[in-house]
């Protein structure tokens, strides 16, 4: 009676579960709710729905609780969670899908200066090929509209040299190829799903 | 040895301390590092937040210039590149539908031959601590030090598998090899707060304190790091901190790089000290200048 399902015995409950697990290789119906992810997550105390509330949505297939959530925009992505789930839900992982699919869907994320950080990283990333910092601080700025905070920060850290002015074109082009390449892949199979 | 080196974003910007400490020793100890050419940003946490692939291509194309170099290993300092180099491989090594997909947005395919190693799993080899403290000649016995590995150093162990990931000790030995003591403490691999730093600063202030708390409590007076985000939290938002919990902290926060050429001998300023938001100077002055007691 005690026998272990195997992982592939157990079906995803939900069209989100289903799109979780083929587009991440992550099965949240593994999950049997211990909360320990949510027990040693550091962040839990500022989210809305602690981490196996949110995979509890998941499987649940509610959309607008999982995807107007600020869960997934506050994981640090420190993998306190992943590492400690006995069911080997890879939480961190869904955390990053929860993310990519509620901008897929056309949600405002629920954390506008998070998703303001990935943007400004990743255009930095692309265009520079190594992520030019004071570029990306500034450009974060924009996106924000915050313009005033950490300056007291921001010029200790020039004293000191840690801010570099100029960024390097090293590997530009390269990252270039990569992003767009991506790009057409991933628009090539979003099509065929 | 010689190694491939990767030294990843930070490593050239604001955390340049611990790429010009690690240059520094690793001679002393017989390691040659070659810089990965061309090498380009490993999209660290914002690449997997917006797309897997993206997250794996990026580090996937930089173990193939790896292989170009016809080189079997890379060392890899920062935490985050480290995380995320260790998932490239894995994951197309041992997943053969993901390399087909990941290869067919890289420029070179990657055939899967580059062992990614940390320099603390480097150093913590037995004949490697044996040379660090015939080396370490410095006396640092003042130092009280606690190691903090932070997240990605051993989290997730399916992918890291380094070290213990609940209370690792390699930088702990490593330091004592070099005459340092390293005290037992809980928050070894708490998290810091990562790249919430530039937008939810509040998270960091918070867990941050935490940590700078427990060093306190257990009665260290200075901190080893081994990633430059920890750093970055750990001293340079170290005096707003002080001013929030209205207490004074003053604990400098080291690389691990940095105090294992301290012990070396080699002075401060070569090592990158003054660029550190807490004074690291003064402790290190006071320690090689005062007996033990």
């Amino acid at each position: 009676m005690s026998a272990v399902r195997s992982a592939a015995a157990v079906k995803p409950s939900s069209g989100l579960a289903t799109l979780v697990l083929d587009g991440f290789g992550t099965n949240v119906n593994m999950c049997f709710q211990c909360g320990r992810c949510a027990a040693g997550c550091p962040i839990a105390y500022a989210m809305d729905y602690a981490p196996a509330q949110l995979i509890h949505a998941l499987r649940l297939g509610m959309e607008d609780v999982v995807f107007n959530s600020r869960t997934m925009w506050l994981c640090a992505a420190c993998e306190t969670c992943t590492t400690r789930c006995p069911q080997e839900v890879d939480i961190a992982k869904v955390m990053d899908a929860a993310k990519i699919l509620a901008v897929r869907r056309g949600f405002k994320p629920a954390m506008s200066s998070v998703r303001a950080f990935h943007q400004a990283a990743m255009a930095n990333i692309k265009r520079f090929g190594r992520m030019w910092e004071a570029g990306m601080i500034v450009s974060l700025k924009l996106r924000t509209g915050d313009y005033f905070k950490d300056m007291d920060l921001g010029k200790r850290m020039l004293r000191k040299g840690k801010l570099k002015l100029l960024p390097s074109f090293t590997g530009s082009r390269r990252a270039g190829r990569i992003f767009s390449r991506v790009k057409s892949v991933e628009r090539e199979e979003i099509e065929q799903s | 040895m010689r190694y491939a080196y990767y030294p990843g974003c930070s490593l050239h910007s604001t955390g340049s301390e611990f790429d010009n400490s690690l240059r520094a020793i690793a001679p002393r100890l017989g390691v040659e590092l070659d810089e990965v050419k061309g090498w380009i940003c490993c999209g660290s946490t914002p690449a997997h937040s917006v797309s897997e692939l993206l997250a794996l291509a990026l580090p996937v194309a930089n173990l193939g210039l790896v292989e170009q170099m016809e080189a079997d290993e890379v060392m890899v300092p920062c935490a985050s590149c480290f995380r995320r180099l260790k998932s490239g491989h894995l994951e197309t090594t041992t997943r053969p539908e993901v390399a087909a997909r990941v290869n067919r947005v890289v420029d070179e395919p990657y055939r899967g031959t580059v062992k990614v190693s940390h320099p603390l799993e480097i150093f913590s080899d037995r004949d490697m601590l044996a040379k660090i403290a015939e080396k370490a000649t410095a006396d640092l016995s003042h130092l009280r030090v606690v190691c903090y590995y932070g997240c990605l150093l051993t989290r997730p162990p399916k992918v890291m598998q380094f070290d213990r990931h609940e209370y690792p000790m390699s930088m702990d030995a490593v330091l004592r090899s070099a005459g340092i003591a390293t005290l037992d403490w809980d928050f070894k691999t708490m998290c810091c707060g990562a790249a919430f730093s530039l937008t939810e600063t509040d998270i960091v202030y918070k867990l941050t304190a935490e940590i700078l708390d427990e060093a306190e409590s257990v009665g260290a007076n200075a901190i080893a790091v081994a990633c430059p985000l920890c750093h970055a939290n750990l001293d340079t938002r170290q005096s707003e901190i002080e001013q929030r919990q209205d207490k004074e902290y003053g604990l400098p926060v080291f690389y691990f790089t940095q105090l294992m050429g301290l012990a070396m001998g080699m002075p401060g300023a070569y090592l990158g000290l003054g660029k550190h938001l807490v004074d690291a100077e003064e402790l290190i002055e006071t320690a090689t200048q005062a007996p033990a007691a």
